[in-house]
Parts: C-alpha cells; structure tokens; sequence
C-alpha cells in the first residue's frame, strides 16, 4: 500500500461532492418517466381503528385521477416481510403478524397506508386524496409500553397476547445470579432510552414502472439497501422472478436506517405500476416521513451490576421492554436483540452477563434500525450503570473503568462475541488528555463564579460492526445473509469499474473505495469509478448499514483486485516470458522479479481484451468478482467525554466541549473519517440533549414536525476534538472496523453523564434523554424540595 | 392546499381593491400563512402581495418615536442603524426570531396581523407602548392584541406602519422554544413615557400580558432584585411537549429579571 496523494490514508476530497455540493445529484425526485402518474397515499388519522368501509367514488370522480386503490384491491398479494426470526425463551417464535401494505380490515398507526390515489398530477392526488371517504371506527389504542403491557390492554393483533411479540434471553442467567450472590455491592438502575425520528434530509420517494414489452418491473427507490427490497419485494410480496424485477437506488441523501426496511409503500408503488400500464411517482412529505419513516429506539430497561469490594465487575442483569411499532418492519426484531443484548460486555471483563428483552406491539409508527441499532441503547445503559456505581462505591469514574477493561484479546465475552484486538487504555488516556480531565476543577470554579453548573462525563465502549458470518447469523434467526460483493473491471485501456453490493447515501464510498482500488492497482484515483445501487449493474449485495461497508464490501473489492492481479501475472509472466512465480506486482507494474524486465497494467489490460499473443488456456478479460463473508464481526471502540455547563434558573444545558478518541481501525481517509465521527457525535447528542418523539396516550403524534421535534443545529454544537488510536482489526486484509456509528453510540451517555455530574451538588443523581431544560429544571426543583 | 388567485398591486389603493373581495387576504412574508395554508387550515380564494406597494418598507427616525414599515423584514429591522441608535432593544429582538431564512422573509406587518401566541413582536409592541398604522386609523397596542391570533384589523384592513416610542431603556429577554426557535417565554420590559411596562410573550394562552405587580415593584425601584422574588402564576399558561405551564410561569419570571438587568 504506497499510501500517494491519493491513496489509502490520504484525505483525498470526495469525488460525489462534485455533483452534490453543485446540485447535480441525481435523487429518485429527479427521476421522471414518460407518461408518469403521480400516487399520493392516504394514511390513517387515528392510531387504531376498525375500517367500516372505503368508499371512493368522489375521489374516483375528482379532476385527474385514474385509480384509487384500497387494501381490499392488494388482498391476496404477500404483506410485507420481516428479516429475522426470533425466538422466546421457551423456544416458541415470535408472534408474527401479517402486515399488509394497504390496511385490510384494520390500521394500527397514525401513519399507516390505507389507500393510494393515483392521478396526472402530484395536487391532484393529494386533493383527492381528502375525498376517500373512510369509516373509522376507532378502537382504543396503546401508544407505549406501559399501556401495551397494561392489565386489559388493547390488543394490536389478536394473534399477540399482552401486545407481546418475543420474549428473548441472551446470557448465562444462572451464573449471573450467583454473581449477585457474591457480591459485595449491587448497583441498580432504571433507564429510558427514548424514541427518536430518523430524519434524513431527502424524504422518501419512489417511481415504479412496468414495461408490458419485456413485462419488466423498475422500482427507483430511497434505499440503503436495493437487492435486499428486491429479495423482499420480488419474492415475498409482489412474486415476480429476480430477472424481472429492477431496483435502482440512485442518489440518496442520508438513511441513518431509516432506508433499510422495505416499505408498504414501495409494494404499492410497483403493484399499482403494474395495474395501471403506467410509471407511478410518490414522494413523501415531510409531515407524512415523521408518522411513516421507521422510527429508532424506544425501550425502557432496568439493570443491576454486581461488584467485588474493589469495584470489579462480577455480574450484570439487564431486563429491557422494546417497543416495536405497530407491525414488524425488516430488521425490528433483531435492533432489540443480537444487536443489542450481545453488547452487554462492552470493554469490560463482566464474567457473568445476562439480558432479556420482551419486545411489544404498540399502535405506533413501526420501529427499526436507527444508526446504531441497539448498541447505542446498550451502550448508554451501560455507562450509565458503570458511572452509578463508580458513585454509589465513592470510586473515581476513570479508574473503574480501568479496572474492569479487557486487555487480552482475543476475548471470548459472556455473551456470544469474540472480540479479536483492541486497546481500550490508549483510547481512554487519548481522551483524558485532548479532554483536559485533570484541569476540569479549575473549569468548573470558573462557571461557578459566573452562577453556571459544569460537568464532564464519559463513556467507554466497544461497539460491534459488519454484523457476520453469514451461517452465525443464520442460526440466530436471520433470514439473509450478511456477506457483500464486489466486482473490478479493469477496462481495455486501464480505466477500472467497481461494482458494489454496498449502497452510498452519504459515506463517500464513490472515494474511499476508489482509494483502495487505485492504491492496490496502482492506476490513477481518477481512473476509478466506483458503480453502486441499481441490480441490474451490480452484483448481489447486501447494501449499506451497520456501519459494514467498508469492513465487509471493501473487503469484498479488495479481494476482487487481488483475483485481478492474479489473472494479470499470468497474462505478464506470458508476455516477458517468464514463469508466473517469478512477476511481482508493484505499483502498476508487473516485473520479473531480480530484473528490469516488466510489463505495465495496461499492457497485460489490453492483452486480456485483445488476446492474440496470449496464455493457452486463459480466459480473456480482466474483471473479477468476490464475495467476502466476514468470519466475525469488527469491533471498534473508544472513548468519549462531554463536558456541559448548566444554568441552573433555567435548566439549559450547554454542551461546551465533546473529545472523541476512537479505534476504528485503519483510516483510509481520514477526511470521510472525520466527517462519519461528526455526523454520529451530532446524532448522538441530538440523542442526548433535544430529540424526542413523543405519542400521546391515544396514538396521535405530540411531535410531528419540526415546531415540536428538535434536530441539533450547527449552533448547538461546540468544535469536536477527534483522536485516533488505531489498532487494525485482525480478520479482514484491510484491518478496516466501520466508523459511522461510533458517534451516535459513543457520546449520548458521556453527555449525560456530564449533565449528572454538573448537577450532583445540588443533590440530582439521575437525568433522562433527552436532557431538556424543562427535565433538568425538574430535576434541579425536585431535588431542592 | 386550495387554488387561489395571486394579486401583485402596485399602490395600496390596488391592494385595498383586491382585498374587497370575499375571500381575499394579504400575503406579506408568507412564513405563517402559506403553512397555514398548506394544513388547509386556511383556504384565501384570493392573495394579495404588498411586496410592489411602494413606502411600506420604510424606517423613519421621528425624534420621540421611531415608524418602521409593515413591510420591513425582521432583518431590515435588526440591521437598521435608525432603530440600533433608539431602540437597540428592537433591534436584538429582531435579531432573535427565527432563523436567518425568517428574519429574511417575515415581516413586521405579518407578525403584528398574525398575533401568534408565541412570536416576539406582540411583547415589543405592548411594553414600548407602539401603535398600530392601518391604512385607515391608528390602534394602540393596548387595543391591538385581543388574544391568540386576534386582533381588531377588518378583513380587508393593511397594516402600513407600526410606530415606537423611543423608550429611556428597554430590554428583551426571550427564552426560544429549542426546535422552532418560536418564544416559549419573552419578556420585554421598558422604562419609557407612559411608566415600566412587563410585557410578557409565548407564555399566555391569551397571547401578549403584561405584569402589574412587576411593573409596580420597577416603577418604584428599577433594578432586577426588584422583581426577583415576583413569582408569575402558571394559570392560563400554554402547555407542550417543551414546555409545561409551571415550567414558563418560572421563565416568565427569570426573562423578566434578566432583562431588567439588562437595561443596565
Ligand atoms: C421556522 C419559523 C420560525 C419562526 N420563528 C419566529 C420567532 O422566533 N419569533 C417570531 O416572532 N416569529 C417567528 N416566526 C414567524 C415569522 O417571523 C413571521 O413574522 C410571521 O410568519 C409573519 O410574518 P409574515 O410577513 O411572514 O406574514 P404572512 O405569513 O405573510 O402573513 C401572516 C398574517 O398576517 C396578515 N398580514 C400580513 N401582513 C399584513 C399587513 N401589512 N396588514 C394586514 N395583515 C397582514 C396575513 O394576511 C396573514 O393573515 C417564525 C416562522 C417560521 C416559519
């Protein structure tokens, strides 16, 4: 790896912003097709409802419109899908609803699709939209937890008793009672780990097509992920072949997960295409993405950590109520679970870890992966617990965590994963040092004499990444696997093509991945295109999320170029008239080794295309493929301090300083790199300090637009200190981690961490996220009596 | 959102003609009412721009009052050296609302018709003691702000001015609601003419209010530990997800001391 200008660890400007920074992007908007109709979908007004009747001839009748369609129209076609199996305790799966797309018989959400109304334009639909005439008969409904598990609830589906879909268990929980059994101090807390909405810049959008001349569907479509909407759509919804079902995701702008399900509305889209002859557009608005774009988190958990004399870690006990949503989207079962309860470990030696999770049903938008997925709500619970305890014990908070690290790797944790290398001490005094820790008294004296509280918190975590191997996985209940695919050409006259399984809505993958390409290759970076996210040009993948991308598809292209000089020293050792053993590959050039004799890429390209002095048996090209299933998951970590100042008459929280120190293995560029840690840390603290979707009890949305849902602002922020200590992971040739997340997992419970610290004097020792004004003033009056 | 007509006159007179019809209302920034109007939650047949009218967006240096056009942007507002020198109170509180894409399209004439519960002008207004300049009579403030989104303007009524009296000191405290920026408690108070006026915004179901046992409490000594220990009762106080009536009677009584004590 040479390492040039423009290769791997050089900050090289992305090639996609070129496009994007000049409005050029190309998003499924953009996207118009001859003879299009426009579909507005009509969603349900109340959160549970019994439907009476539909009926649609006003609208049916109304200026423009061509169809109007209802669930009673799609019956017989599949519901949409979910992608993992769960199962309870005592065995038994979980319950498993039917979803249509369209509701039949009943909706389940404020949100949920009812109708699609399909007309020449975009107004059209949407005013004939108000003219379906539906009758609701609303039925009582259950907006959260505590009323899904309430005595007499409401039932979502008569299928799921108590609204419960799962009850779930990871861990030895024998073994971790005796820990408690022995233990010196037992610490114990409750959190919440609140409900957020994703938000992605571009909303939804989809444009269907059905060609009668080749009876070929095209879907263009918002999504992180377009082979696996056309595993779904194409063979459990739809039930059309691969080869006649296209997925293009174009440019998308932002996911965060949010684009990883597939949605009702890409069903309905396509199916109605198919009905009418004619290309169909949907574009979400934005009030419709807050009550229709899966939301992220929402569990309420308790957990008790037991602890020797010296504040070792003996045992952890964690019980968490997830709530699903009103019906199953892709990943929602899996977020709660091996995503969440495997992490339980975290940096720590925890000999003893078991969790349970009991997942609900709940009339509420349905719930999926939200950067992070379930490791940030188990990181914050857990760093909340380490923090109490490290109180409750009067132990200094770093030296806890020392104390308890795992420093021998590999390392088998109690709770199915095996981490393979890190070094937790080199992130943590990273972070005590660019954070200042030692001189925090001093800064604290110095808010206190202009009437400000001052905190700092920290966390330190692990997170796992490029979830794998695919017959793991497999075993655990998922119905995919969770390998990627690259394929290189390399073109007559040098140039190279990369086709990608994964999907760039936002990681710059167009750049990095061009990177490796032309570093390994050594041809130009600007010879290298990278092609991703249409099925029909790219080989099968498994798309972008889980911060997976680059361990696992850039992996996968690695391979791919490694195929590429293999078959190259065959075609050059034919062409210097040498044997195969003996052409060494370095920087573009192919040498007899111990010679100046050699042969250039090109060269050996343009042999392989025109193979008229070539190896008898060779086949002529030069483009590989591979397919690259991880043997474990990547484990970055780190650590990452917050440092707040309150005041205290208002209860405003300042976030004054955010130090990350992370190990995300190595940096192909760092500039993206920087960028992915800014992004996650402003997700993160949007977590922690301002964003909370709020139901009220009968299942209307309190916070369902931006009056009332607060995204952090650039203002918000302070200037974010990013430090690196690199330790490469040891099962991928690159050493690569993933690096997208570790902001949103790593910094909400350092922040409120800081928040309690800022706030113990005056006797407040707990803070729920968000960290509103109006919470900490709570707190501040309660605590004061 | 409804078919309307769009009407773009050029003298008042053209925009009092179009606004006689049934139906028919003013469009000034349009960043309360195309919202509405995109909830359906206004349908106007006809929208009537003042933005060709000439004169209305105009600042004016009376000597004891200060007339700023109904069609001044809250950023002309809070960049106009005419203001800045007589009422830098107005000028910092025009800097506060929104973002830079409001204060660049919302309008003081806008802000004073809407009569939003929760925007800033109404408590400016009422604590300087302003009036309101229509193109057919002057309302003082005092009679201008009936409670939420109501004001005594007749449907065909433009508002071409408001006029300030230039206060001997004034402050705006205002604590923003953290998503859209709106006032969740804002509190302007003045020292000018007509006595200390607490003018208190975002808080009140009922709109703009004033505080009479603060005002008192600074008519007698003005300072902020005059009006420290005033409490504001949480009664009629709005109540959302941000924040709860008690939580902004407290912010009530915390702005209004902070911007006491920023009158210096
Ligand atoms: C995201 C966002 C944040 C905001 N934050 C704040 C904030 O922090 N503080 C705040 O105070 N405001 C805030 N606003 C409101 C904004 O500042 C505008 O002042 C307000 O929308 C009204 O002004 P406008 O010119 O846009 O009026 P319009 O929307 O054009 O009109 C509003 C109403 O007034 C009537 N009207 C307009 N001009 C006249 C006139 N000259 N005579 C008679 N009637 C008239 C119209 O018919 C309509 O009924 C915010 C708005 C948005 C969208």
């Amino acid at each position: 790896m040479s390492g040039n200008g423009t290769g791997i660890g050089a900050s090289v400007k992305r090639k996609e912003d070129t496009r994007f920074l000049t409005g050029r992007g190309r998003y499924t908007d953009d996207i118009n097709l001859p003879g299009q109709l426009y579909g507005h979908i009509l969603r349900s007004p109340v959160a549970h409802a019994d439907i009476g009747g539909i009926d649609t001839s006003a609208a049916m009748a109304a200026p423009g419109v061509h169809a109007v369609f209802t669930g009673k129209d799609m019956e017989g076609v599949g519901g949409i899908p979910t992608g993992w199996l769960i199962h309870s305790k005592d065995g038994s799966p979980m319950v498993e609803p039917a979803h249509p797309a369209l509701a039949l018989g009943k909706v389940r959400y404020v949100g949920d699709c009812v109708a699609i109304v399909v007309a020449e334009t975009r107004e059209q639909a949407k005013e004939a939209a108000n003219l379906v005439d539906v009758d609701y008969r609303d039925l009582p409904a259950v907006a959260s937890i505590e009323a899904a598990e309430a005595n007499g609830a409401a039932q979502v589906f008569d299928e799921a008793p108590g609204n419960v879909c799962y009850d779930w268990e990871v861990g030895d929980r024998a073994a971790t009672d005796a820990a408690f059994e022995n233990a010196a101090h037992v610490v114990s807390i409750d959190v919440v780990n609140n409900r957020l909405v994703p938000n992605a810049i571009e909303p939804r959008a989809a444009i269907a097509n059905f060609d009668p001349a080749t009876s070929e569907y095209t879907l263009y479509t918002t999504s992180q992920n377009p082979h696996l909407v056309r595993l779904l759509l194409g063979a459990f919804v739809l039930g059309l072949p691969e080869h006649k079902l296209r997925i293009v995701a174009p440019d998308v702008g932002g996911g965060f997960g949010s684009k990883i399900p597939h949605y009702a509305e890409e069903a309905i889209l396509t199916w109605t295409a198919g009905r009418l002859g004619r290309p169909v557009k949907w574009t979400c608005e934005r009030i419709d993405a807050f009550k229709s774009d899966t939301h992220g988190r929402d569990h309420i958990s308790t957990a008790k950590l037991a602890l020797d004399a010296d504040g070792k870690f003996l045992g952890l006990h964690v019980t968490t109520k997830a709530n699903l949503g009103a019906y199953l989207s892709t990943f929602a079962t899996c977020v709660p679970t091996y995503l969440y309860g495997i992490l339980f470990a975290g940096p720590y030696t925890t000999p003893a870890v078991y969790c349970e999770v009991k997942s609900f049903f709940t009339n509420t938008v349905p719930v999926d992966a939200l950067r992070g997925a379930g490791r940030p709500e188990a990181t914050y619970l857990l760093e909340r617990l380490v923090d109490k305890a490290a109180h409750e014990l009067g132990m200094d908070r770093v030296e806890i965590r020392r104390k308890n690290f795992v420093r021998e790797f590999p390392y088998q944790t109690p709770v199915a994963l095996q981490y393979d290398q890190g070094d937790y001490d080199a992130t943590l005094d990273l972070a005590l040092d660019a954070s200042d820790w030692a001189g925090f008294e001093a800064r604290r004296a110095e808010s206190a004499a202009r009437g400000k509280l001052r905190g700092i918190g920290i966390s330190t975590f692990i997170e796992a990444c490029g979830i794998a191997p695919s017959a793991v996985v497999g075993s655990l209940g998922a119905r995919a696997g969770l390998y990627e695919s690259g394929s290189v050409r390399v073109h007559p006259t040098g140039s190279v093509s990369v086709f990608t399984g994964t999907h760039s809505h936002g990681q710059g993958h167009e750049t990095t991945f061009a990177q490796i390409v032309s570093d390994m290759l050594g041809v130009d970076f600007d010879a290298v295109d990278v092609v991703h996210g249409d099925s029909a040009k790219i080989p099968f993948g498994m798309g972008t999320y889980g911060s997976r991308s680059l361990a696992v598809g850039g992996t996968a292209i690695y391979l791919a170029v490694e195929k590429v000089i293999e078959k190259g020293r065959k075609i050059a050792a034919h062409l210097l008239e040498a044997s195969v053993e003996d052409i060494e590959f370095e920087n573009g050039s192919f040498t007899v080794a111990g010679t100046d004799r050699s042969t250039s890429l090109g060269e050996v390209a343009l042999t392989a295309y025109v193979p008229h002095n070539y190896p008898e048996g060779l086949e002529p090209g030069l483009e590989e493929t591979a397919f690259y299933d991880p043997l474990n998951f990547t484990f970055p970590a780190g650590t990452h301090v917050a440092e707040v100042e309150v005041d205290p008459e208002t209860g405003e929280v300042e976030l004054v300083a955010v130090t990350g120190a992370d190990d995300v293995g190595r940096v192909i560029n760092p500039m993206i790199v920087a960028g992915q840690l800014h992004g996650g840390l402003a997700h993160g603290i949007g977590q922690a300090l301002m964003e909370e979707c709020v139901y009220q009890d009968d299942g209307q949305l309190a916070t369902g637009s931006y009056l009332d849902y607060t995204m952090p602002r650039a203002a918000d922020l302070p200037n974010f200190s990013i430090n690196h200590n690199t330790t490469l992971c040891t099962h991928n040739p690159l050493g690569v981690k993933g690096v997208g997340e570790v902001g949103s997992i790593g910094i909400p419970p350092a922040v409120i961490n800081a928040v309690i610290d800022a706030l113990r004097p005056l006797g407040v020792n707990d803070m729920a996220m968000p960290a509103t004004s109006q919470r900490v003033w709570q707190a501040i009056r309660q605590a004061q009596g | 959102m409804n078919d309307f007509t769009y009407h773009a006159p050029t003298t008042l007179n053209e925009a009092l003609a179009a606004l006689g019809a049934e139906g028919a209302k003013v469009i000034a920034g349009g960043h309360s009412l195309l919202p509405v109007m995109k909830l359906n939650l206004a349908a106007p047949t006809d929208l009537v721009s003042l933005a060709g009218v000439p004169g209305l967006a105009d600042i004016a240096d009376g000597g004891d009052s200060v007339t700023v056009g109904a069609m001044c942007t809250h950023a002309q507002v809070a960049g106009s050296a005419i203001v800045q020198a007589r009422i830098p109170a107005l000028t910092a509180m025009a800097d506060g609302i929104g973002d830079a894409q409001v204060r660049n399209a919302g309008t003081i004439g806008g802000s004073v018709a809407h009569n939003d519960p929760a925007a800033d002008y109404p408590a400016a207004c009422v604590a300087l003691g302003a009036t309101i300049v229509t193109d057919r009579r002057e309302i003082h403030s005092d009679d201008f702000f009936q409670g939420m989104f109501m004001t005594p303007l007749e449907d065909d009524e433009v508002i071409t001015a408001v006029r300030f009296p230039v206060p001997s000191r004034a402050s705006y405290a205002k604590f923003a609601n953290p998503a859209s920026k709106y006032a969740i408690a804002g509190v302007m108070v003045a020292q000018g003419p007509a006595g200390v006026r607490v003018a208190v915004t975002g808080a009140s179901g009922d709109g703009v209010f004033r505080v009479g046992e603060m005002e008192a409490a600074l008519g007698e000594s003005f300072s902020a530990e005059a009006v420290a220990g005033i409490a504001v009762s949480s009664d009629g106080m709005l109540s959302d997800t941000a924040a709860g009536a008690q939580y902004r009677a407290h912010l009530v009584a915390v702005m209004a001391k902070r911007a006491v004590a920023a009158c210096g």
